[in-house]
């Protein structure tokens, strides 16, 4: 029993990393009808920053706020200048924003060097604890809580605020969100923005989670967020968090018992979900 | 009477294909303007270009002695013009109050006198405050469309055909709000069904081929039949 909690609280801390990442992907999409393969780019700079802010500070919650900060100003930049002259053209964007990707992935090793580096949890999240016979890691019940915390934050900004309404409606029917006087082009910054320090806030957590970051890790985890997106069902917030738990647990339960496959049955989930729901789980209504 | 909107030599293509070709015509503050024609003669281009969702490439659109035809289209909706558009662009995941609640640009007392006064007129709009926009009858989503472009202090609306696809019973229900609101707000309104075009609309202009050929007070038209028949096929 307290092997299955143990693999349920791993695969669950995997799953909110891929949904703090998979979420930025599925807003950006469903609003803005972006497909953004740069994303793991932004998610290995905020896993760079990030801790090179807390190496040099010793302060964890400092590192989470830069990386944060340069998730933030990578999204607007890209938004502006990458994203912003190809919107509506789907192929355009695959291709420049791969390009994007790999130029992100090269700049770290400019800026951070070649060398892989690091990272350890902060003091009062290191360690673990008993609960009866299962052993709880703390800085894993932390990631889950921060998912959790980023599910309910969004959630209660797109269901409860005007700016949530906002970026409901634009999701359905852009033009109309414009012909009510909103700038829309506004709008797919301040959300493409979000997406990005989503994905470097997740690239922060990662680090101390893996003990170590490295340049291409971006891609390795972009997959299983496109993965994620694509059973969730492509827009969906909801559907993205459901799959990326999903994706997470099966993970971890056959990293354990069938290490071969963890990877593949990730693969085999999403194409099943092609097959037999191709809009994915959590169909987002145009 | 001074115009609120005056198009002249208004010219607009969608992709390669020019749909507008010299389009000119003025909307005086205070009457319903009726752009009348065949099915596919240009008028929902026309009111797309007044709303900037199609670009003009030629001629002017002054709106309130203002040149609009390069604004955004939200800078164009901020100036006071709201739109019903063809298919009533309801949000279908959201509420019939939030619908409305997306379109409020100020929550002061003129848009909550504005929001009671329209509920007033629509009742079915309060009835199903909380259903998603989605799910509501046809005639249902033209009232909330209506609702939505008048919630706001909007000094013109364009209302595309808005009797379009809804039983008689409705249109007639439909054509009462907007001849409530004529007496509020200036109309532009495109409509293919005369009869109730021609009961509340001062004027009318014909559009075919994209160009305004004909135009005059509404009671002229109601007695033209050669000029029904020739333009919009009423016998």
């Amino acid at each position: 029993m307290d092997l299955i909690v143990s693999l349920a609280i791993n695969g669950l801390a995997t799953g909110m990393l891929i949904f703090l990442l998979a979420a930025g992907l599925t807003l950006i999409f469903g609003l803005m009808d972006v497909l953004n393969f740069a994303h793991g780019g932004l998610f290995v700079w905020g896993a760079f920053s990030g801790v090179w802010v807390y190496n040099l500070t010793g302060n964890f919650m400092l590192g989470i706020a830069a990386a944060i900060v340069t998730g933030l100003i990578l999204g607007a930049i890209t938004e502006f200048l990458i994203i912003r002259p190809v919107y509506g053209n789907h192929i355009q964007q695959i291709l420049i924003t791969l390009g994007l990707m790999l130029v992100l992935g090269e700049l770290i090793k400019v800026v951070f060097g070649p060398e892989q580096k690091s990272a350890v949890p902060p003091a009062f999240l290191d360690g673990s604890f008993m609960l009866g016979d299962i052993i709880l890691i703390k800085y894993r019940l932390f990631i889950i809580a921060v998912g959790i915390f980023i599910f309910a934050l969004t959630t209660f900004i797109l269901k409860r605020t005007r700016i949530g309404l906002i970026v409901r409606a634009g999701v359905m029917n852009k033009e109309m969100v414009q012909s009510l006087g909103i700038n829309i082009q506004f709008v797919f910054m301040a959300v493409f923005m979000v997406g990005a320090a989503m994905a470097a806030l997740s690239g922060m957590l990662m680090a101390p989670y893996s003990g170590v970051i490295y340049a291409e890790m971006g891609l390795e985890f972009a997959i299983l967020a496109f993965i994620v997106v694509v059973i969730g069902g492509m827009g969906s917030f909801k559907g993205s968090l459901f799959a990326a738990i999903l994706v997470g647990l099966t993970q971890a339960f056959m990293a354990y018992y069938v290490p071969a496959l963890s990877l593949a049955v990730n693969m085999l989930l999403m194409t099943a979900v092609l097959i037999f729901r191709p809009e994915g789980l959590f169909k987002v209504k145009g | 009477m001074s115009n609120l909107l005056e198009l002249q030599q208004v010219e607009a293509y969608i992709q390669q294909y020019h749909i507008l070709h010299d389009i000119s015509f003025e909307v005086p503050k205070g009457e319903v303007t009726v752009l009348l024609g065949r099915n596919g003669a240009g008028k929902t281009t026309t009111l797309r270009t007044i709303m900037g969702l199609n670009q003009a490439s030629g001629g002017s659109i002054i709106y309130n002695d203002k040149e609009i035809g390069q604004l955004k289209t939200h800078s164009i909706a901020q100036n006071g013009i709201g739109y019903v558009p063809e298919d009533q662009g309801i949000f279908d995941n959201l509420t019939v109050g939030e619908n409305l609640k997306v379109a409020m640009k100020k929550e002061d007392e003129e848009t909550t006198t504005r929001m009671e006064w329209v509920l007033g007129l629509f009742p079915d709009l309060q009835k199903f405050w909380k259903k998603p926009g989605g799910q509501l009858s046809g005639g249902q989503k033209q009232m909330l469309a209506i609702a939505r472009a008048y919630v706001n202090e909007n000094e013109l609306l364009l209302i595309d055909e808005p009797s379009k696809g809804l039983a008689p019973i409705i249109v007639e229900k439909v054509m009462e709000s907007i001849q409530q609101m004529k007496e509020q707000t200036t109309i532009l309104l495109v409509e293919q069904n005369f009869l109730m075009a021609s009961k509340i609309g001062d004027r009318f202009y014909i559009i075919d081929d994209g160009q305004t050929i004909h135009n005059g007070q509404m009671d002229e038209l109601k007695n033209d039949k050669a000029l029904m028949k020739k333009y919009l096929g009423i016998a």
